[in-house]
């Protein structure tokens, strides 16, 4: 292959449509390059072009069940030879449609898909095997260092040559001639560990880290439940200013004096949405109005003083999981039984 | 969050738009909900029709903590 054509997807943001407020923003196609590409396509040399840019709002994109279908059309639309998605850094929905726009181009068009994610961007782990995905930084601050390195899987590809490194492993097993039998080799393997040596196994286990339901409730009725949120709901002011991105805290707020939300007393502190819907109305993501009537019509036992926010816009998996070991603390001591945990 | 939550043995149920994402991270009781910006919500509704909406969802979510699960399960 050379002079290879490229289709390049990203998202409202990246074709500089918008921000949030233009997430909704339908499929949409342009010749040529547009935003991040532009480097791609001059780190590519005579090695190929993109000829072709799709790009669609990441909120359109996640909500209406024939944009993936819209989109691949728009792509096939250019006869690529390889697709290129994002970066996406750690951006959740974006990473969510550049996986979801690599696996249709995988099975439908049955070209190869070059990408960009964080290691926690959830879409990732969910179609890791449909692309090669280089590791790039949590944010668009990395663009420089990823473009080469997406640059130099392409330029692979277009040579024909085989593609081993660079890219985050795809979980498909491949074929290979070794000059010992299995036997000898585990053998050897179960010696090294037995002297505490260094070994490499043939099989890595993957790490599922699940844990089992807890029992459900037995009556709603004499049951305590709590409210958290990923989504920001904060005061009017968010008085302890939660970052809008890549949160370093939660916080936690009395419920003692709110029945409903207005656009007075509640706003969202979250950066990866439109925040127009949520600041005029938060029950819209934390349902405090309706929580607080089925506890006065007793179907709800009774409500946990506080409810507990942070904002889950690339914010890494380990302060998500320091904030609810920690306040998960203050629910057992208060004998909460159920959580209604909300996300945007 | 929500398996940090479970951990200490209390039973959640997560809201959220993005079904494939709560189910990647684990989530056990699933309630698929509205939109990105407004998951409890629709402001194209008039306010009782949004607020019944809401109300809907909610109980939904407590039928699902209600309910015995062995896996990852969508209500």
């Amino acid at each position: 292959m050379s002079n290879a054509r490229i289709v390049h997807y990203i998202n409202q943001f990246y074709a500089g449509i918008g921000g949030e407020d233009k997430a909704d923003h339908p499929p949409e196609k342009r010749d040529g390059f547009v935003g991040p590409g532009m480097a791609i396509n001059a780190g590519l040399g005579d090695a190929g072009h993109i000829v072709g840019t799709v790009f669609c709002g990441d909120g359109y994109f996640n909500e209406h069940d024939d944009a993936p279908a819209q989109v691949l059309e728009m792509i096939k639309s250019y006869a690529p030879d390889i697709v290129v998605v994002g970066p996406g850094f750690n951006a959740g929905r974006y990473g969510m449609a550049c996986g979801a726009v690599a696996k249709l181009v995988d099975e439908k068009l049955g070209i190869p898909v070059v990408g960009g994610l964080y290691e926690e961007n959830p879409g990732l782990e969910i179609y890791k095997r449909h692309a090669y995905f280089v590791s790039v930084g949590d944010s668009a601050a990395t663009m420089r260092k990823a473009v080469p390195d997406i640059v130099a899987i392409l330029k692979k590809i277009i040579a024909g040559e085989e593609v081993t490194e660079g890219f985050f492993p795809k979980g498909l097993r491949k074929n290979y001639f070794s000059d010992t039998r299995g036997s000898r080799r585990a053998v050897d393997m179960l010696l090294k560990k037995i002297a505490n040596e260094e070994f490499v196994t043939e099989y890595p286990m993957p790490v599922f880290d699940r844990v089992a339901p807890p029992p459900a409730v037995k009556d709603m009725r004499t049951a305590r439940i709590a409210l958290v949120s990923s989504g920001g709901p904060v005061p009017k002011g968010n008085p302890d200013r939660i970052e809008s991105s890549s949160a370093s805290k939660y916080g936690a707020y009395s419920l003692a004096n709110i029945t409903d939300f207005t656009p007075d007393n509640g706003e969202t502190a979250h950066g990866g949405y439109d925040p127009v819907y949520a600041n005029l109305d938060l029950d819209r993501v934390l349902p405090v109005d309706v929580i607080k009537e089925l506890v006065a019509e007793g179907e709800i036992g009774s409500l946990h003083e506080y409810w507990y926010s942070t904002v889950g816009n690339g914010t890494s998996v380990a302060n998500s999981v320091a904030f609810a070991k920690d306040f998960a603390l203050r629910l057992n001591e208060d004998n909460v039984s159920c959580v209604i945990l909300t996300s945007t | 969050m929500v398996k940090e939550i479970e951990r200490t043995g209390i039973t959640v149920a997560h809201m959220c738009t993005v079904v494939p994402i709560s189910v990647t991270v684990g989530a056990n009781r699933i309630i698929p909900t509205v939109a990105i910006p407004y998951p409890l919500g629709d402001p194209t509704l008039p306010p009782e029709d949004e607020k019944e909406l809401r109300r809907k969802l909610v109980k939904q979510a407590l039928v699902a903590l209600c309910t015995e699960v062995d896996e990852q399960t969508v209500f």
